[in-house]
């Protein structure tokens, strides 16, 4: 029954061959059996789950139906849960339990999904290897002696685990597509403002975006659907009428207009992953599409610019972890000074901690206009560029990751190379632009990931492109050996 | 050495919306610690500010009456420190674009004399909470009912030269926020607060001294006498020798003196940066001119037509249009009494005190406009004298009815006719045959003296209620025959 799609677990429901709470009862006893070799739950809600499960199977009962009615998923430990723990896989928040949900929980528990927990992350999203979380490494299904990615690592390990069909993920500078690509999922970041931010604790507010990750295109469809929509507690949201995605995914690529940008095939690509591209190049070309080289010229200032925003934009976003009213809050503090310091500096770990010192120098009085401001405007000049190459191409298509996933501990002493690893997927968060990752072959018997950015709002047409490809390919379908 | 003040002031008025200015929690002043906070009061973790239109509107008004231009591309700004009563860790301010840009306000001065205060900018923020440090032994509660509160922070330019100007500049602003009914004004509650920016420097000298801020002075009374307190200590410490450090600084009233809190070495560095959390604010022009529309008539439109339509001074028609409810409340009077100089003086000087004595605000006068002006009717044809009037005047305090009602109660109706008060007149002379003697014995200048004499004993004869003039007029032929 784990190797049921979405898709497929919501026929089998509409044809009562099997009920939610059966399923559920499966994979949490498949959960408490193999999670121990990965570590991707932070929380199993081993309790509601059945009874959401028992309610949806209530609901459909009743008559009700729908895609992901009875359908279990899990949440990224930074989306609030009301009553659950909701930790950003920081001792910070780890006795913090949310006196609400965000709109996304909500939105998905109001279609009926039934939510096995609460998956691991980076602290506070601030990695791409995983490694950053208060409750440990995750480990990569593919070879448990590597990263998954991150920042979503827990729910891309459990997912290509076999531990449940889809997640919910979120995508800062690549957090849903890096992951998805490094454990062979299909990983959707939609364009800024399509998914509500309200209950997903920031990081970088301008550029973090909730998405779906599930082993297909079709999946994902039916995540997004239950996810996208306009939200009026979040002034960022974009009202805008969400498309059925999952209608339009069987539509031909005839005439498709691909662009390769010259400059993500440049030095830094390992050569057999760039291989692999080219390879699903020629198979999208065989589905009728067409392709010509394009530039993205400013590619080159992308990492940079991020990390001068999102840290900026970190450092105020986490200021509220103060131990005053909620979160860890030092021993015994001597006074007020002692114990913001005490509890900021035992609450956050490493890597929080850096990026705080980042941020607020960034913004500091005398580099703002060298660091920020500056930042800011290569951020304009990388959309600029993705307008300019959108005028000749409907679809801009690349490696998701230069590299496939690392050993655990490989980088840690060298977090710039870990930064290097964004170098495809943050564009996409700098310009707010959609952007899937999918699965395009292994090296070393690991997963290797394609990623394709289109314009705004146009999610729909990337899970076309994505869905076609898989109805010709399999890789997707492969499952790593013990799972 | 002659020394020239310079002043720029700071105030933050609180903006009269239903709820607040990110959340929808109430406003409300008063209520339980945290009843009014809601997750974004609290800053909880994955919370967003959607941005109260209301407070929008209000910051529009307010700089449409003050001529400014508005920040028709606006943008909201964090300014990040810490502080146990600020949730977030941050403030949500303006800095860069402000919804309020360049604008003025009228004053008038004493002398009657008017001055133009320049305005540099007005922006919209939110308030931070309270720390509670009684009632909690070693420990500090916090309350975050105010958290988020809607506030106009109003940037005057340095232009005014005395507390008396700041003091007169404040009280304009302070009517004008309730004219436009943006602001309760109320300032015991720190609905509208004030932070003194104040330096001193010989006179005649082109650049400014160095100033010091005095922060958060909160009734018209304490600003002017903070102002002079920190004048004075910066002319003595620079007379002594020394020199005046930039600083933050508090009054104490108790003490009449000010502290220094902090230096500006050891000023925040507040980081501001765009939130990126809520949208730069479009003002099209639509929005401007249905606002605009809503403007009531203002302080300076109000004093000139009280100039112009009753002949009133400067200073009277500024200090009667100083707030809405007094300018209606005269004009109501005006309106049934037909005098308006009598209304004005009535409404100033007698209604004022009485409202000064009793301690409360014109809208709960115990006479109301229509009792005065009742009243006033009653002068002006006749019937009553000034004098009785404020015994008429007094009973209405007193909730005895109308004048009407009080002079028909009391049988204050003057006496006007002649036979009556000659009769009157007769008898108080015969009364006092010697010193009718005198007057008649004696010259011109001391007869001038004795006459009054005479006045008062025959209206208290007729208790007061002998027509004056006639009195005055039967008086003197019946000493000069």
């Amino acid at each position: 029954m784990h190797q049921l799609t979405l898709a497929e677990i919501a026929q089998g429901l509409a044809a009562k061959k099997f009920s939610s709470v059966e399923l559920t009862q499966s994979l949490l006893a498949r959960i408490a059996q193999l999670d121990p070799q990965l570590n991707s739950f932070i929380t199993v809600t081993q309790d509601s789950a059945l009874q959401q499960a028992k309610a949806a199977d209530e609901r459909r009962a009743a008559g009700e139906t729908g895609a992901l009615l009875g359908a279990p998923l899990a949440h990224k430990d930074l989306f609030c849960t009301q009553g659950i723990r909701t930790s950003c896989g920081s001792k910070m928040l780890d006795n913090f339990t949310a006196p609400y949900d965000a709109t996304v929980v909500a939105k998905l528990a109001a279609a009926g999904a039934v939510s096995l927990g609460k998956t691991n992350m980076d602290e506070f999203a601030m990695g791409s290897a995983n490694e950053s979380s208060h409750y440990g490494a995750v480990k990569n299904p593919w070879n448990l002696e590597h990263v998954p990615g991150g920042s979503s690592g827990g729910s891309a390990a459990a997912v290509a685990a076999r531990l449940l069909p889809a997640a919910t993920g979120t995508d800062t500078g690549g957090s849903i597509r890096q992951p998805a690509a490094l454990t062979n999922l299909t990983g959707l970041k939609p364009t800024y403002g399509r998914v509500s931010r309200w209950g997903m604790i920031a990081y970088a507010s301008s550029l973090d975006q909730g998405g779906p990750l599930a082993r297909t295109a079709e999946d994902c469809a039916l995540l997004l659907q239950g996810m996208a929509g306009f939200d009026a507690k979040d002034s960022t949201s974009v009202d805008e009428p969400v498309p059925d995605y999952s209608a339009t995914l069987g539509d031909s690529i005839k005439g498709l207009r691909i662009g390769l940008p010259k400059e993500y095939f440049s030095a830094g690509l390992d050569p057999r992953i760039a291989e692999l591209i080219h390879a699903s190049v020629k198979e999208l070309e065989k589905l009728g599409a067409v392709v010509k080289e394009i530039s993205l010229p400013n590619m080159q200032h992308a990492i940079p610019a991020y990390y001068v925003i999102a840290p900026a934009e970190a450092s105020s976003n986490l200021s509220r972890f103060d131990g005053v009213r909620f979160g860890y809050r030092c021993e015994d503090p001597k006074d007020l000074t002692d114990l913001y310091k005490r509890s900021r500096a035992e609450g956050f770990g490493a890597e929080v901690q850096n990026r705080i010192m980042v941020g607020a120098y960034a913004l500091s009085a005398g580099y703002y206009d060298a660091y920020y401001l500056q930042a800011q405007k290569i951020r304009r000049l990388i959309k600029n560029d993705f307008m300019a190459a959108f005028q000749d191409v409907d679809l801009i298509l690349g490696p998701t990751t230069p590299n496939p996933a690392w050993k655990i501990g490989a980088k840690n002493n060298d977090p710039v190379a870990a930064y290097l690893e964004d170098v495809y997927t943050i564009t996409a968060n700098l310009a707010g632009l959609p952007g899937i990752s999918m699965p395009a072959g292994f090296v070393d018997g690991l997963p290797v990931g394609v990623q394709l950015l289109a314009p705004y709002f146009q999610e729909g047409r990337l899970l076309n492109v994505a869905h076609q490809y898989q109805l010709t390919t399999d890789w997707h379908t492969r499952t790593p050996t013990g799972f | 050495m002659q020394w020239e003040v310079v002043i720029g002031l700071e105030i933050h008025t609180q903006l009269a919306t239903q709820s607040k200015i990110f959340s929808g929690s109430a406003t409300t002043f008063g209520s339980a610690p945290n009843t009014q906070a809601s997750l974004i009061d609290l800053g909880m973790p994955g919370v967003l500010p959607v941005l109260n239109e209301e407070a929008v509107r209000m910051a529009v008004k307010f700089g449409l009456a003050i001529d400014a231009e508005i920040g028709q591309h606006n943008v909201f700004a964090r300014k990040n420190y810490f502080y146990p009563d600020l949730p977030k860790g941050y403030q949500i301010s303006q800095m860069e674009l402000p919804i309020v840009g360049k604008g003025h306000l009228d004053i008038t001065l004493e002398d009657g004399t008017v001055k133009r205060v320049g305005i540099t900018r007005a922006h919209l923020e939110e308030d931070a909470g309270k720390s509670l440090h009684e009632d909690f032994s070693g420990m500090s509660g916090i309350d975050l009912n105010r958290a988020g509160t809607p506030l106009l922070e109003i940037v005057s330019e340095p232009d005014m030269r005395s507390a008396k100007e700041a003091v007169a500049y404040v009280k304009a602003i302070h009517a004008l926020v309730r004219y436009l009914g943006i602001c309760d004004g109320n300032m015991a509650e720190g609905s509208l607060r004030c932070d003194c920016n104040v330096s001193v420097r010989p006179k005649g000298q082109a650049e400014f001294g160095t100033r010091c801020e005095i922060k958060n002075v909160n009734s018209f009374r304490f600003i002017e006498k903070a102002i002079n307190t920190e004048v004075q200590r910066q002319i003595e410490l620079i007379e002594d020798g020394g020199k005046v450090i930039q600083q933050t600084r508090l009054y104490d009233p108790n003490k009449d003196e000010t502290r220094a809190m902090r230096s500006k070495e050891e000023a925040n560095d507040y980081r501001y940066f765009p939130d990126p959390d809520l949208l730069p604010v479009i003002i099209d022009d639509a929005f401007l001119d249905t606002t605009r529309a809503t403007l009531p008539e203002l302080p300076p439109q109000k004093r000139e037509r009280f100039q112009a339509q009753f002949g009133l001074s400067a200073y009277d028609a500024s200090v009667l249009a100083s707030s809405r409810e007094q300018a209606d409340y005269f004009e109501q009077v005006v309106g049934i009494s037909g005098d308006a100089k009598l209304a004005a003086n009535w409404v100033m000087v007698e209604l004022g005190s009485l409202l000064n004595k009793q301690g409360v605000e014109i809208d709960a006068s115990p006479v109301s406009a229509a009792q005065l002006g009742g009243m006033l009717k009653r002068i002006t044809d006749n019937t009553i004298s000034g004098k009785i009037a404020k015994m008429v005047f007094e009973a209405m305090a007193n909730g005895e009815g109308s004048a009407d009602e009080i002079i028909e109660a009391k049988g204050l109706k003057q006496v006007t006719d002649s036979g009556a008060i000659s009769a009157v007149l007769d008898e108080m002379l015969a009364a006092n045959a010697e010193q009718v003697e005198q007057y008649r014995a004696a010259d011109e200048a001391k007869r001038g003296k004795m006459f009054g004499f005479f006045v008062g004993q025959a209206m208290k004869a007729s208790k007061g209620k002998a027509n004056p003039q006639q009195v005055n007029e039967l008086l003197k032929q019946k000493l000069e025959g």
